[in-house]
Formats: C-alpha cells, sequence, structure tokens
C-alpha cells in the first residue's frame, strides 16, 4: 500500500497557466490513473471526453431526478485544468475518477447550506479568498495579477512538480492560521481523501490528484479512515441525481452569480492557452481586426506600436509578461486613440468572446433534449450563443416547422426564440420574425420540461393542457388557445377548448368574454396559413361572439368615463373580431362542411352584432348618467353601424342633431362626438351636413360649458388625420357651414379620355380585371 | 525664495527630482534624467529608500500616468486629451521636468501658430546681411528639443490650423526636421519626443488629421472621480499656489474647499450628492482648476480683506464667476441651485446667505 505514489495538483479553477502546469506534470509524471475535483456522478460519462464532438466549454450539469430544477453545473472550458487533466487521461487510456461530495448531498435539503452552492470558487474557501490573503501578504492588491504574475505567467521549468510543492506550501500556511476552510470544505476533503484511499486500493501506484489548491493541504496529510468515516457519517441522505455533458459559453463564464464561474476574461485565457509563443502581438492583431470590421481604421502600424506600449508597460510595472491590464491599456491608447467604446468592444468580443461548446449525441440526455437536438438538426437551427434574427415564410414547410417549434419551445420556458419586428417590412400572416439567442442554462428549462414528455410536441402538449387547467382568466386561455395553434399543437386544442368552453359558459362578464374573443379570431385566421383544424375553434369563437352580442348593451350601462374608454377599446376589437369571422366564414371559405356551417351562423352573426350595436345606441339615459350607455359608447355604436352600411348617413346625422339637441347634457354630446369621430374624421368632409350641425352645436353651447367640454373636443380632434383636420378648419373659417348643406356637385361633361385613363388602376384596386378568376377575388381582399 | 511669480516644476521641486535620480538605479532611456519607473513615481508620488517624501503631482488613476510615461519611452509622442482643467497642461510640463530635467521647450497652441513656431524662422537682419545659413535660422522650441534630445511640448494641438499641424508629421515620423533653404536638415537625437494636449470638449477646433492622429498615443485624462480625490486635488494646489503667493495657511479652510468641490461637481454632473436632487448644468465647464483659482482667489480676498479665515463670503463671488458664463441662462441656474439645493442643506445657511449676497 505504502508503495503508491499520489501526487497533489494544486490549481486555481479556470487558469491557464494552471492548465499548461498539470499538463507539463501529467505528461513528465505519468501517472497512472488521475482523480479530480469534480461531481463523482460523472465517472461514467467522462469517456466522452475522447470524442472530437465533446467541444469545450461545457459544463457537467447535474440535476435531481425528481426535482429538475435543482441542478449544479462544473463548467470547464478548454484552459481549465481540469478539462486538460480529464484530455490526458482519456487520450493515455487512463482511469479517470471525480472524487468531489457527490452532487446528490448538495441537494438534498441541508440545515445550513444552500442546495444550489455550485463548485466554483477560485481555490477558495467561503469565509475569504485564500488567493487574495496570499496576495495581500506579498504586497499586491489584485488577487487574480498576483496569481497570474506568480503562477500562471511561469512556464514549467524542469520539474514539473516545482510550482505545485510551492502553491501547496503558501497554502498550508494560509491555512494553519485557519483561515477560509468551511464546514463543507472539510466534508469534501474527507470524502477526498476516501476516494484517493479508495484508489490506492484499487492497485494503482501513480495517482494524480488535480483539485484547487486550497485543498491541498488537506490531502496531503491523511488523518485515520475513522476519523472521514465519523465526518462523513453527518451528510443528509443523498438524491437521486442525473448528470451530463452541456454546451456552455465563454459568456456565462464570465458571470459571478448564477451559473457563471467567475473568469472576467475567459477570451483572453483561452487565447494564452492556445497560442504557442507571442500571445500578446498575435491577441493585438485579432483586436485590430475586430475594430477594422467595426469601421474603425486600425493599420498594422498601430498594431507595432500596441505591443511595443504593451511590453513596456509590463516592464515599468515589473511584471514578468504584459497582462491583459498592459495588452487593453495599449489597445485603448493606439487602437482605439482613446476611446472608451471602442475598448467595450474589444472587451466584449475578444476579453469575454462568443464561444458556444457542443456535446455529443452519445452524452446522457433527458429524451426532450435528443429530440430537440434531432429538431434542431432536421430544420437547420443551430443553437448559437451570438444573438441573430430569422425571418420565417410559413408557407415553405421547413419554415412553419421552425415557427412551429420555436413557439413550442417558448411554451415550454425556453425562451430561444423570441419574436421579433421584422425586418421586411410585412404585415402579412405568413411571415415571421425571430430572434434567437441560445443560453446555456437552457439545459436546465429543458430538464425541468422533461416531466411533462419525450419529445418537444409532447412536452408541449401536456404543458398546454395543464396550463389551461390551471387558468383562471378567460383571457389566458384564449391565449393558451393562440399558442396551441401556432405551435401547431392539435393534441392540445380539444381539451385547451373543452376548458375554454365551461370557462366562457360561466363568465358572465362581457369584458372577459371580449377580451378573449380577438385572440380566438385571430387564431382562427392563422390558421388557414399553418395548416390547422379549426372548426371546433370556429364554433367556439362564434359562441362567444354570440354571448358578447347578448350582454353587451347592458353591460355598458353606468360605465364611468374610465371605464367607457377602455369598453369602447374592446368594442372596436370585437367588431374587427367579429368582421374577420364573417369574411373568414363566406370568403375564404375552403369548402369543408364546417366552414359553410360556420359562414352561415356567422353571416347571422353579423346581423346580430348590428342588432346589439344598435340597441347600445339607444341606450341613452333618461335620468342622470348613471341610467344609461355613456355617450362615448354610443356614438361609436353609431361609427360602426355607419361604418359597415347598417345605417345610412341621413340616419347618422338625425341622431348627431339629437345627441347635439339642448336638452342634453353637454359632456354626454362631446363624448358622444369623440366616439363617433375616432378612428377618422373624413366622413366629416364627405357629408358637410355632419360638420355643419356640430358647428351649429359648438356655436350654440354656452361659455362656461364650453370650457367644460373643451378637453374632450381637443381630445377627439386631435385624434384625427392631420389632412382632415387642416380641410376641417379651412370649411369652417370658409364661412357658415349651415347653408353649404348641399355638396358641391361635380360640374359640366366628364372628360372621358381622362377618366378612362384611370379606370385600369382603379379596375386594379377593385379586383376586377377580366383575366383574374372569379373565385380568387375573395382571396386577393 | 525667488522672485518668479511662478517656478517651472524642474526648479520647484528640484528636489525631489534630485533625491529620485540619485537613488534611481533602474535603467534609463538615452538622455533621460530618471527610470521611466521614477518618473512615474515622481508623478503619483511615494517614498524612497532613504524616507525621501515625493509629493504627488497627479492624483488620479495610476494607469493614465503610467501608459503615459511608457508611451514616452517608446519613442511614440504622447497626446494628452481632455476637458478643459484636467491637468492636461500640468501633467506634460512635469513629465517634461522629470524626463528632460527642462519644461521649456514648449510651443503654445493658439489660431494664429505660425509655421515658423513649429519648425524654424529667420534672423531677417542676418538673412539680409550674410545670406541663408545656420547662423540666421532662428529655431523653433521643437527644433531645439530635437537637436538636444529632450521633450518638446505642444499645448492645445487642436487649436492650429491644419496645415501648421501636419509640419509635425515628418518631425514626429521621420524624427528630422529638413530644411531646403539650406539643402540641410536637423535629424533628432535620441530621448526627443513631443507631449501634445488637445482640448475634445471645444467645438470648432482643428481636428487633427488621421495620419497625425496615428503618431500619437493618445491618453484621456478624466475628470476626479470622487469627491474627496477632488477637495485632495484642491487643497494641495490651493496650498502650493498660496506658497508661492506668500499666502499665510488659513484656518478653516478644508471645510469652504469641500463645499466649492461639492457646488462644483454638482453642477458639473447635474444631480446632488446624495443622487436625490436634479440640477440644471451651467454652460462653463467648471474644471478642478476652476475649483483651486475659485478658493485661491478666497484666501487672497480672506488675508487681505478679511478676517484671515477663509469663509463662505469669500468663495462665492468666485463661484459665481466661474458658474455663470452666459448672463442670463446660468444666472437662472445658479439661483434656482442656490434656492433648491444649498437652502436646504444643513450647516450651509452661512454659504446660502452669502450666495444670496453675491447673486442678487
Amino acid at each position: 500500500m505504502s508503495s503508491s505514489e499520489v501526487a497533489l495538483l494544486g490549481i486555481r479553477h479556470h487558469g491557464p497557466g494552471s492548465a499548461r502546469a498539470v499538463a507539463a506534470a501529467l505528461t513528465r509524471w505519468q501517472p497512472d490513473a488521475v482523480l479530480i475535483e469534480g461531481p463523482p456522478e460523472a465517472d461514467g460519462i467522462v469517456h466522452l471526453a475522447a470524442g472530437k464532438d465533446l467541444v469545450p466549454p461545457v459544463a457537467l450539469l447535474a440535476h435531481a431526478v425528481d426535482d429538475p430544477a435543482k441542478a449544479a453545473f462544473w463548467p470547464y472550458a478548454e484552459f481549465s485544468p481540469e478539462w486538460v487533466a480529464i484530455r490526458h487521461a482519456v487520450e493515455h487510456d487512463l482511469p479517470v475518477q471525480f472524487i468531489d461530495l457527490p452532487a446528490g448531498y448538495g441537494f438534498a435539503p441541508a440545515p445550513e447550506e444552500s442546495a444550489e452552492e455550485s463548485d466554483d470558487e477560485t481555490g477558495a474557501g467561503p469565509v475569504a479568498d485564500p488567493v487574495a490573503l496570499l496576495a495581500e501578504a506579498a504586497g499586491h492588491d489584485d488577487p487574480e495579477r498576483w496569481w497570474e504574475d506568480v503562477v500562471e505567467h511561469r512556464t514549467p521549468g524542469e520539474d514539473p512538480l516545482a510550482p505545485f510543492t510551492a502553491v501547496a506550501e503558501a497554502m498550508a500556511a494560509l491555512r494553519a492560521e485557519g483561515l477560509g476552510e468551511s464546514r463543507r470544505d472539510l466534508l469534501r476533503e474527507a470524502h477526498m481523501r476516501q476516494r484517493i484511499r479508495a484508489a490506492r486500493r484499487a492497485g494503482h501506484r501513480r495517482i494524480a490528484v488535480v483539485c484547487g489548491a486550497f485543498h491541498v493541504p488537506a490531502l496531503a496529510e491523511m488523518p485515520t479512515v475513522a476519523h472521514d468515516r465519523a465526518l462523513l457519517a453527518e451528510l443528509p441522505k443523498k438524491v437521486r441525481t442525473d448528470i451530463t455533458w452541456v454546451p456552455w459559453t465563454h459568456r456565462r463564464l464570465s458571470q459571478s452569480t448564477g451559473y457563471g464561474a467567475g473568469v472576467q476574461s475567459p477570451g483572453w485565457y483561452h487565447h494564452l492557452f492556445t497560442t504557442e509563443g507571442d500571445p500578446v502581438p498575435r491577441w493585438l492583431t485579432r483586436a485590430a481586426e475586430l475594430l477594422r470590421a467595426e469601421d474603425h481604421p486600425v493599420s498594422s502600424a498601430h498594431v507595432i506600436e500596441a505591443v511595443r506600449l504593451a511590453e513596456t508597460l509590463a516592464v515599468l510595472r515589473g511584471r514578468p509578461l504584459a497582462g491583459l491590464t498592459e495588452t487593453l491599456d495599449a489597445v485603448r491608447a493606439v487602437l482605439c486613440e482613446g476611446s472608451d467604446v471602442a475598448l467595450e468592444l474589444v472587451r466584449d468580443r475578444l476579453v469575454v468572446g462568443d464561444a458556444l461548446g457542443e456535446v455529443p449525441d452519445a452524452a446522457p440526455a433527458v429524451p426532450l433534449q435528443r429530440d430537440l437536438t434531432r429538431l434542431q438538426r432536421s430544420l437547420r437551427l443551430k443553437p448559437e450563443a451570438a444573438p441573430r434574427e430569422i425571418d420565417l415564410d410559413l408557407r415553405k414547410d421547413t419554415d412553419a416547422a421552425r415557427s412551429r417549434l420555436l413557439h413550442r419551445l417558448r411554451l415550454l420556458g425556453v425562451e430561444w426564440g423570441v419574436p421579433a419586428r421584422s425586418s421586411v417590412a410585412s404585415t402579412g400572416t405568413f411571415r415571421e420574425s425571430w430572434r434567437l439567442c441560445w443560453q446555456p442554462e437552457f439545459a436546465v428549462r429543458i430538464a425541468e420540461a422533461a416531466q411533462w414528455g419525450t419529445t418537444v410536441e409532447e412536452a408541449a402538449v401536456n404543458k398546454a393542457v395543464s396550463a389551461a387547467r390551471a387558468a383562471v382568466e378567460l383571457a389566458e386561455l384564449t391565449g393558451l388557445v393562440e399558442t396551441c395553434l401556432l405551435a401547431g399543437l392539435s393534441g392540445a386544442l380539444p381539451a385547451v377548448m373543452r376548458v375554454l368552453a365551461d370557462c366562457a359558459a360561466l363568465d358572465t362578464d362581457v369584458a372577459h368574454l371580449a377580451g378573449a374573443l380577438p385572440a380566438l379570431v385571430r387564431a382562427l385566421r392563422y390558421g388557414d396559413v399553418r395548416g390547422t383544424d379549426h372548426g371546433a375553434l370556429a364554433e367556439a369563437a362564434a359562441g362567444l361572439a354570440e354571448r358578447i352580442c347578448v350582454g353587451l348593451p347592458p353591460a355598458c350601462v353606468g360605465l364611468d368615463a374610465e371605464g367607457a374608454a377602455a369598453m369602447r377599446g374592446r368594442i372596436d376589437e370585437v367588431h374587427g373580431a367579429i368582421a374577420l369571422l364573417d369574411s373568414g366564414g363566406t370568403g375564404t371559405g375552403t369548402g369543408t362542411g364546417t366552414g359553410t356551417g360556420t359562414a352561415a351562423g356567422a353571416d347571422g352573426l353579423a346581423g346580430r352584432w348590428a342588432a346589439a350595436l344598435h340597441s347600445l345606441a339607444r341606450r341613452e339615459p333618461a335620468g342622470g348618467p348613471a341610467t344609461g350607455a355613456p355617450g362615448l359608447l354610443r356614438g361609436r355604436a353609431v361609427r360602426l353601424l355607419l361604418d359597415d352600411g347598417r345605417l345610412d348617413s341621413e340616419e347618422a346625422g338625425r341622431r348627431l342633431r339629437l345627441v347635439l339637441s339642448i336638452a342634453n347634457a353637454p359632456a354626454d354630446a362631446a363624448g358622444w362626438v369623440e366616439g363617433f369621430l375616432a378612428g377618422g374624421g373624413a366622413l366629416l368632409l364627405h357629408d358637410p351636413r355632419l360638420l355643419a350641425l356640430l358647428d351649429e352645436w359648438l356655436s350654440g353651447v354656452s361659455g362656461e360649458v364650453f370650457i367644460d367640454v373643451l378637453p374632450l373636443l381637443r381630445r377627439t380632434f386631435a385624434g384625427l388625420e392631420a389632412g382632415v383636420r387642416t380641410t376641417i378648419g379651412g370649411r369652417v373659417a370658409a364661412g357658415p357651414l349651415g347653408a353649404a348643406t348641399v355638396a358641391p356637385e361635380a360640374s359640366g361633361e366628364l372628360d372621358r379620355a381622362r377618366a378612362d385613363a384611370a379606370v385600369p388602376v382603379v379596375a386594379l384596386l377593385l379586383g376586377v380585371r377580366p383575366k383574374i378568376p372569379r373565385q380568387a377575388v375573395g382571396r386577393n381582399t | 525664495m525667488t522672485d518668479v511669480l511662478r517656478q517651472h516644476a524642474e526648479d520647484a521641486f528640484a528636489g525631489e527630482l534630485a533625491a529620485l535620480a540619485a537613488q534611481d538605479d533602474r535603467p534609463r532611456p538615452e538622455r533621460w534624467k530618471l527610470s521611466p519607473w521614477a518618473v512615474a513615481t515622481y508623478l503619483l508620488g511615494g517614498e524612497l529608500p532613504d524616507g525621501t517624501r515625493i509629493t504627488p503631482k497627479y492624483i488620479g488613476p495610476r494607469r493614465v500616468v503610467e501608459v503615459a510615461v511608457t508611451t514616452l519611452a517608446t519613442d511614440r509622442a504622447l497626446l494628452l486629451l481632455g476637458v478643459p482643467g484636467t491637468a492636461k497642461t500640468w501633467v506634460s510640463e512635469h513629465l517634461a521636468a522629470a524626463i528632460s530635467g527642462d519644461s521649456t521647450m514648449l510651443v503654445q497652441g493658439t489660431a494664429g501658430t505660425p509655421e515658423e513656431a513649429v519648425r524654424y524662422g529667420w534672423n531677417y537682419a542676418r538673412l539680409l546681411t550674410q545670406g541663408p545659413s545656420r547662423d540666421a535660422l532662428v529655431p523653433s522650441p521643437l527644433m531645439r528639443a530635437m537637436a538636444d534630445g529632450k521633450i518638446a511640448r505642444v499645448e492645445e494641438l487642436t487649436r492650429i490650423p491644419a496645415d501648421v499641424q501636419d509640419s509635425l508629421i515628418t518631425i514626429l515620423s521621420e524624427k528630422t526636421l529638413p530644411i531646403p533653404e539650406l539643402g540641410s536638415e536637423t535629424q533628432a537625437v535620441r530621448g526627443f519626443n513631443v507631449i501634445a494636449t488637445a482640448n475634445d470638449r471645444d467645438r470648432g477646433v482643428n481636428e487633427l488629421s488621421s495620419a497625425l492622429r496615428r503618431r500619437f498615443n493618445t491618453v484621456v485624462l478624466p475628470l476626479p472621480g470622487s469627491l474627496d480625490e477632488e477637495v485632495d486635488i484642491v487643497t494641495r494646489r490651493v496650498n502650493q499656489l498660496g506658497r508661492s503667493l506668500d499666502l499665510p495657511e488659513l484656518p478653516g479652510g478644508a471645510e469652504e474647499i469641500r463645499r466649492v468641490v461639492t457646488v462644483f461637481r454638482e453642477l458639473r454632473a447635474g444631480i446632488t450628492t446624495d443622487g436625490r436632487t436634479k440640477v440644471k448644468t451651467p454652460s462653463g465647464t467648471l474644471s478642478t482648476a476652476e475649483a483651486i483659482s475659485v478658493v485661491t482667489n478666497g484666501l487672497a480676498l480672506a488675508t487681505h480683506f478679511g478676517d484671515g479665515v477663509l469663509r463662505a463670503g469669500d468663495v462665492t463671488s468666485g463661484i459665481l464667476g466661474a458658474v455663470v458664463r452666459d448672463p442670463v441662462a446660468d444666472q437662472a441656474v445658479w439661483r434656482e441651485y442656490v434656492e433648491g439645493v444649498v437652502r436646504e442643506r444643513d450647516g450651509w445657511k452661512d454659504f446660502y446667505r452669502a450666495a444670496r449676497e453675491v447673486g442678487a
């Protein structure tokens, strides 16, 4: 037993110098087993590192099987010493073992430790940063820089283990003073010792242990087995855990909160580790390329001067090599000409960087993840860390499938794609724009979503159904229906629709119903593009619309100004929705049985809606505002009817005159006018009688009343189009309007030649060119 | 004490420079009086092994000074950029003093700076009697610096007309100044370099051509980062100035300096130091240099006309002068500040009263 040797390689996590030192030490010393600080659950998947398709940055993701939200990460970049050790071992066919405390203990509810704590400290205990203490003892204020100078920038010399011995001594001195140890550290170290003992028992003769420098002194001296057992006995029960490799990003490594590793400059470290010789000139050349690509004029002469400046600065500051600080100072002074903006760009792209790792298919993954990977491949949507925008044409199969995938993932809480405003100016329903940006923590969300099913579709369906059952508001449900359609979840629709129907039947609040209808109708309309079956949906929408028709007029009675304004918005939306429902039935009726069936119903529906509006328009307050519908809504109803041609302008004029007559409260009248004129005042120009009426009324009201209604009127007229406003102003200024009740007739004969010239355009606008087949007309409109 | 109103840096701090030179055992670039490390120490302050204290000349980020010194050591020209009053000239003078022991090779840039000021002129009497010769040539400070291997300073580079600016290009890139009239040239010897200062706040200045710009390493001098830092700067400079003007050290000065700096910082940033109230920003730059002059002015007032204690009344008129550059707009800004911020502040009663007195 005593014949076995153990080499303790104390490292700084994610330190490129440590990584080089580890690589050199392993090559020279030739261990027959490698033990690494990390979760032992990963022993089974470490062999995947041998493949070419496991590309760092990657992370070991461990999560509790029963509660995937409890997760921990061990990120490794190419420059991480642990990764170097893993690679060395798998390339030389050496056994690799992770010897830290199993992740399963971390997820167990422990009284004093938080379950989320992941192992990412920089060789540090939670009490204090030992490296900082050492740096302070050496008279340096910046621990990162001190460690870089003393350890990272040293190229391994003759004795490959020498740097590790020095670090171990320093750490031993620190720990002798009792600094920085926590209870959890002691437990972890006890477990590590147990694993080292096990490796010895297994007959390994030369064992290399790669662990945070802080732990080295504790592993160097071996207390009795009983001591460690006693320590470990207090551990809580281990939680069942799954572990896998997931892709990681440099950006995530650089964040010091959440799942980040607090590595300030992963891009720089990666450069240092992967560049053989002359790291500074090469890095500055890359910075120059980047700046040139962003239109900063940077010449080779700049780069030469920057290199000289960086190297001389390092000499001035007494550092062995130009580090990141010197290099960035040189970039700022020479390449960026003192501009911090350009420097920020370099910092973001090069010092941090956009690298995203890759993970082989063979890595264990929840089936959901596998399905997602398969879909990503077949749809040619590669996860990338750098955000990019895509435009999808939903008439193409691939694009439609992509859109469905992104919608489904959103439903599952994986916001890989976020709908964006289209860069192509288009309001067509067949176009969608997305902004894609893959975040490493999506791996956790997917693990969480795995409870819903094994494929993306299945999971999304189940999640939608369960969300529908949990929903309380009608609008939530119709929104869900819309999402289901967008995501092509026909499997979820019947269940969601059933809940929707129940909910709609129970909900008596017209406001709720009215809020829910537009989403449903939009869903119906999109349904066509996406080729989903929407028969059931059309029925539900029709049912909802009918109930709105019945409930609307009473619901509008006695609303205050604020309520009336909200209701007006809803009425407008419902009006648009019902018009769509109507045209959806008759215009694009694709010949299915249900299609024509609903068409007839919808036509009746439009009639019923008109009746509801009529009834609303008649509900004038008899005594006090609470006894009738507010003027705003009545005016709106009249206007909507007028626009639909269900009321002629004669009648509209009569109503206007009634409302403006002296018996009515001026505030109510002004509201009526606002509702009537909202969204287009051109009709005042087309029908001079209306304008004349208004003018007459306005000139008639008394001074005090005028001041009262002025804000309302101002709001009304401010909402009109600028051109209309000007023309109205011109007409009013031109003289008394009452006289000009008859619109000026077009005088004289038509100029036939000129009129003919306009005919083709008009014909085109109306879609009545003889060549176009008749049935296409409806689709074009 | 000399009769000179203001001594050159190399004379005022001759003692410190000598001490640094005596104990500086690091390699020095040719014709440098000190090593780059010692130059940085001279500017940033510190304590030498024998206990000599070096006073800090520049209070601000260490990085700025290190990059500046290193730039000069790599024989690249140095461009100090910053808003007025960020100690650009001050830094350039001390750099020249520490490196060459001579800060007088100075070209002051103005809109009327002629080419002769950058290259050379002629002694016309000699030119007429003896014809063109070296003797008839009047070298510019730059030309002398080239010949002697010293640091030349160009102040307010962006004020110089563009065509005159560009005559610097040859000097900086080829380190030579051709004299076509004589068919000869002056070549710079080692140790020569140029420190230029420019102001990036003013509009209507002559932007540097990119050919000239790329011959400089640019260092932007920031405004003081914190209140304490700025108070420190003002106090130090006021003491230095006061000594050279024979003003006695006044009691109660520290409190008043803090107030002046607070007012300047708040008006400059447009927000009060507690971050609660927004204030309007006047058109002036309100630099640290102006704060220094306000306090010095106040000291003189207190010494000669007051009771020897620096009081609010001694500084408020100075502040008013610094703040109100535009008689209409800035006056309103100042009044709003006095009524809205100063009045409410605890312990600022006397300041408020004094401000009311001068402002009304």
